[in-house]
């Protein structure tokens, strides 16, 4: 098969429609909240399942739509681009009690008008004891909110929004319509017994789905006649036709299947859309678009119908819809998913069900229009395996270098061995696609609750050093008091006792998560096109799906490896040390000033409680509190005796270096949270898997955590992914990425992340890019999972001047060289980053 | 493998992983300690002498070079060896210092890495008795050697060697080994004028099955190392050629048939 690798060029339009989407900061808009609980108050009493879809049906008939200039592909969820709409039936009081802030915070700042809170408001009267986290939250054990309370896992994705997290059967939809989905319900409902014990629930929930489904089919033909009615008032001819053919594409599709190339993508946007309007799930994952895209451009493209240009232009459009979509978070995810990210992956490559390469044209094109637009969505990814065309990896490692971030890698190799330990078949493990970060599904069949939580696995090792007492409050085990351990082996059971206690506990939290969502909130559209849901007569939320998971990630790997690694080494190996001082040193964050961004923080509130008690601040009262908040208060003598603890710790072997021994101990450290959730089970019958990955809660959550025995300071980040701690890695990438593969990727099987950072100048001509893909080919080949590349900024180059000790792996090309970054001369070093500045980067 | 053949010692300096620059595909390289030259340019300063020194790299002072066996090292390159493949002919390169100041150590090293299967390269002056070169050449894929002048003169005032030997052996490495790549390091006020660039690669042209030549621009890379040596860096107040200079020297290196690159 040949390819068509050239890249096209750039059609002016799409310049023009990514402006246009940036003109303003994206704003709340209230239409869905008001039209949900004008339906939610006439629908009291009546099935839930029934009420979900009436809801559905009500926003889409009266919600506004909106066809922005220049556009080809249409279907917007918000008057405004980049918009969001709020979904009080998940939870609402963090709203409004963020309105006011919610404009003005540095993570993902929202605007908001006072009409719209003032209508918020109102709605808002009505959700009061009927959300999902109200119900969630009386399901909960004590103890799992004590657990919670005090940070050792955070569940809050599910907790307070819908769960999204998904790949429905888009390839369906372009070949049958709605109207073939409503047919195979109207089958189903036709062929039950009013007699059958589950006739109640089935029926309605058949109803439902054909209720859904014919709500799309009519939202669709809103922006038919919308389309038709603007073609007639415009003076531009060219665009009047672009109208009319958008009035006859959204009058066909999804309402039947698609006839071309053009209504493919129209439909596929429809089903992408309209999935987040009916709940607020994010990371719902366009998968393999390459793939079910492909037959409806190649019949064009044959047919002399439709030229690549054309193609890549809609294509183009795709990718800049899949940016009008948004969402607002409360202020502390905000961080934790920074980036206004909806984590609609979209994957391009790897091999077919039968274990054939698949990939064609689209995926190429897929790359290229990830260029031209140049947008945080889709999260564009790559699957790789050993019959992946050299090429292929060629342009990817191309649009690698131009900083984006994206692609990500994913291995075959890894994740569909993975898959099938988990119950599917080879054939459905084959067709994996990976959902929001790293999380690998089969599409259509799955509801695979990946993102469950974020476990801190730094938390309980601080707890295993305070007997199970945070705070004053006894909240895990007692594992006893570490002064009298008198073996290594003690020690790691009390880590194991305490991982296995807080591993029951996020389960206990999920499952009433998982129940409180089956209860309140299922979703019929959604579950129009998964299976078995029709079959079964089953909303995903209860079941439905052919495979289920529950899929929490752990995070801090090289942390807690690193630091067991010094307790074990330094107290019962060289005995230079006891675990009482161990403990000590550890309290008073090894005799170091507490970190400023903390101390900032914590001064904030000190002069907060100071003014609110009605007393006078000067701008030096509070720097006098910030310096005494920031100071250390240990003694000279017993600073220095923490600085020599540091000071050891920091010249043991860590992870990242390509040493046997620690990085076997890392694999034996992640199986502490990867063994046991695996025996739990979820209420859709399906199981856990773990995940090991910390999006970027690593750094707020980090700020929770107190010193960690691995040398890291209090409220610091904490490592990211699965990588080494930042700054340890010091034997370059390969050196790295061989320790990474060395833990179990398999048993992670709800994903990895490990993440490297790269100067442009590393990927300099085609052989710095054949480097690049050998290095992603060898790690590959040694069975790690995903890999990403950061290739840093001029700026990150600033950072790591002032900061050498987090960037002691990056990469640079000297002329004819390359080396670390941070080994370079000043001089030299500004050399390179001056010549970034003449390379625009 | 032969025991003796792991126990061979050797005094290097530094390893280098993912070196991606100095051979083909992805290298890991062995940086060996001691060289006969004294190039003023030298961006490795601490790699010249024999004995172990001291140099302060920034505020901390740590001993340069260490003694090491075969088998070591070996442990080390083994460790990448899935790149090296993947990269299409990765492996390991020795550089320097100069490696043929050490011929037990680096014939036993280039040997055990070809009896596992590793492809090898040296970085090299080609300074030594032909007869210690052929001891190497027997086990190396490919020879990257310097030339860095053809004025013997001159080449003793900066490099403090005279060049006989060098431009000598240059044509018996051609002949024999199986893949020589001439390279020349571009030093303003040495070497970068179009006539000395010309003659190296007529010189270069001439040598039997040579095909390619890499021009390195001058770069400063060093100069902190010759501070913190103690030493005096003789080159502090020379500038990089620039760009158009280099792709200039490049097409005059093209004009007598040689495949060029600026950068390894």
């Amino acid at each position: 098969m040949k390819f068509y690798a050239e890249p096209i060029a750039k059609s002016p339009r799409i310049e023009k429609l990514v402006e246009a989407l940036f003109e303003k900061m994206p704003q709340i808009e209230a239409d869905r909240a008001v039209l949900l609980t004008e339906s939610y108050k006439a629908t009291e009493g009546e099935p839930i399942i029934t009420r979900r879809a009436k809801a559905f049906k009500h926003i889409l008939e009266n919600i506004p739509i909106t066809i922005r200039e220049n556009e080809l592909i249409v279907g917007a969820a918000t008057k405004a681009p980049r918009g969001c709409q709020v979904f009080p039936e998940y939870s609402f009081e963090w709203l409004e009690s963020e309105f006011d802030t919610v404009e003005t915070r540095t993570a993902d700042p929202f605007y908001i008008s006072e009409e719209t809170k003032q209508t918020l408001h109102e709605v808002y009267k009505y959700w009061k004891g009927k959300t999902t986290s109200e119900l969630a939250t009386s399901y909960m054990s004590d103890e799992a909110k004590l657990a919670m309370e005090h940070n050792i896992f955070t569940p809050g994705n599910y907790f307070y929004n819908g769960i999204g997290h998904l790949t429905v059967d888009y390839p369906k939809v372009l070949a049958v319509g709605y109207s073939g989905i409503i047919k195979e319900a109207k089958d189903a409902l036709a062929a039950l017994s009013q007699g059958d014990a589950d006739f109640a629930k089935r029926s309605h929930f058949l109803s439902a789905v054909i209720m859904s489904c014919e709500a799309a089919i009519n939202y669709a033909h809103r922006y038919a006649e919308l389309a038709a009615s603007m073609a007639k008032t415009t003076m531009d001819v060219r665009r009047r036709r672009e109208l009319e053919d958008i009035a006859s594409a959204c009058r066909r599709v999804p309402e039947y299947g698609a006839q071309s190339f053009r209504e493919a993508c129209q439909s596929f946007w429809f089903v992408q859309m309209l999935l987040q309007i009916e709940s607020s799930g994010h990371s719902i994952s366009p998968g393999r678009f390459d793939q079910y895209m492909y037959p409806y451009y190649k019949r064009d493209l044959d047919a002399g119908k439709l030229s690549r240009e054309e193609a890549q232009e809609l294509m183009d459009c795709v990718w800049v819809k899949l940016n009008d979509l948004n969402k607002v978070r409360d202020a502390a995810s905000a961080e934790g998913f920074a980036g206004y990210s909806l984590f609609q992956n979209l994957i391009a490559g790897g091999q077919d069900e039968n274990g054939k390469d698949a990939t064609n044209d689209l995926s190429f094109m897929s790359i290229t229009a990830t260029e031209h637009v140049f947008l945080p969505q889709p999260s564009f990814s790559v699957r790789v395996w050993n019959g992946t065309p050299h090429e292929f990896l060629i342009r990817a490692a191309e649009l690698t270098r131009t900083g984006i971030g994206f692609p990500a890698y994913y291995n075959d190799e890894v994740i569909i061995p993975a898959l099938q330990s988990r119950g599917l078949t080879l054939q459905d493990a084959r067709d994996y696609n990976i959902i929001g970060c790293v999380e690998p599904q089969k599409s259509a069949k799955t509801d695979g609750w990946h993102d469950a939580a974020f476990f801190n696995m730094c938390r309980p090792l601080e707890l295993v050093f305070s007997n199970g007492v945070d705070k004053g409050v006894q909240i895990g085990p007692r594992t006893g008091e570490v002064e009298s351990m008198k073996s290594y082996g003690e020690f790691e059971d009390a880590y194991r006792a305490q991982m296995n206690y807080f591993i029951e506990l996020l389960v206990n939290a999920d499952n009433a998560i998982d129940v409180a969502h089956a209860e309140r909130c299922p979703l019929p559209f959604q579950s129009s096109m998964v299976n078995d849901c029709i079959k079964r007569g089953k909303s995903l939320q209860e079941g439905g799906a052919i495979y289920n998971f529950t899929g929490p990630q752990g995070f801090g790997i090289a942390n807690i490896t690193d630091g067991i690694y010094a307790v074990k080494k330094l107290v019962f190996e060289d005995k230079k040390y006891t675990l009482g001082f161990f403990k000590e040193a550890l309290d008073n964050n090894f005799g170091q000033d507490m970190d400023s961004a903390m101390a900032a923080k914590l001064t904030q509130q000190v002069a907060k409680s100071i003014v609110a008690a009605g007393k006078d601040l000067s701008a030096d009262d509070i720097k006098t509190v910030y310096l005494t908040v920031k100071a250390n208060k240990a003694s000279e003598a017993d600073r220095k005796k923490y600085a020599a603890l540091l000071e050891d710790i920091t010249s043991l072997e860590k992870f990242g270096n390509d040493e046997d021994e620690i990085d076997a101990f890392a694999r034996e450290m992640a199986y502490t949270y990867t063994k046991p959730l695996e025996g739990y089970m979820n209420p859709r019958g399906g199981i856990f898997q773990a995940g090991l990955y910390p999006v970027s809660a690593n750094v707020p959550l980090g700020a929770q955590t107190g010193a960690t025995p691995d040398g890291r300071l209090a409220f610091t980040p904490i490592a990211d992914g699965v990588s080494p701690a930042a700054g340890r890695d010091v034997k370059g990438p390969t050196a790295a990425a061989n320790s990474v593969s060395r833990l179990d990727h398999y048993i992670a099987s709800n994903g990895t992340l490990f993440n490297m950072k790269f100067h442009p100048s590393a990927l300099e001509g085609r052989s710095g890019l054949e480097s690049f893909v050998a290095l992603v080919r060898g790690y590959f080949d040694q069975k790690g999972s995903h890999m990403q590349f950061n290739v840093v900024s001029r700026e990150t180059l600033r950072d790591a001047q002032k900061h050498p000790e987090k960037y002691k792996s990056l990469v640079v090309r000297v002329a004819g060289y390359s080396a670390l970054f941070t080994t370079l001369s000043k001089s030299l070093q500004e050399d390179i980053i001056n010549r970034t500045e003449q390379q625009g980067f | 493998m032969d025991k003796a053949l792991l126990e061979t010692k050797g005094r290097i300096f530094n390893i280098q992983r993912f070196s991606i620059h100095d051979g083909p595909g992805i290298r890991t390289i062995v940086f060996l300690k001691g060289c006969p030259l004294r190039c003023r340019w030298c961006c490795n300063p601490e790699s010249q002498e024999w004995k172990f020194e001291q140099m302060v790299t920034a505020g901390v002072t740590k001993t340069v070079g260490r003694d090491v066996t075969v088998g070591e090292i070996l442990e080390e390159i083994k460790k990448d060896r899935v790149y090296y493949a993947r990269s299409g002919g990765g492996g390991l390169t020795l550089s320097g210092g100069e490696c043929l100041w050490q011929p037990e150590f680096s014939e036993a090293l280039l040997r055990a890495a070809k009896e596992m299967g590793i492809s090898t390269a040296i970085e090299t002056t080609a300074y030594a008795d032909i007869e210690v070169i052929r001891r190497l050449l027997k086990y190396t894929d490919t020879v990257l050697m310097d030339i860095k002048h053809v004025n013997g003169e001159k080449h003793k005032e900066f490099t403090t060697r005279d060049n006989d030997l060098i431009l000598a052996n240059a044509r018996v490495i051609a002949r024999e080994a199986n893949e020589l790549i001439i390279r020349t390091p571009v030093i303003p006020t040495f070497n970068d004028s179009d006539e000395e660039i010309r003659a190296i690669a007529e010189f270069a042209a001439s040598l039997e099955g040579v095909r390619e030549m890499h021009l390195l621009p001058y770069h400063r890379i060093g100069s902190d190392k010759y501070a913190g040596l103690g030493r005096v860096y003789g080159m502090a107040h020379i500038q990089p050629p620039p760009r158009e200079q280099m792709e200039r020297l490049l097409s005059i290196v093209r004009s007598t048939g040689l495949t060029g690159q600026i950068g390894g």
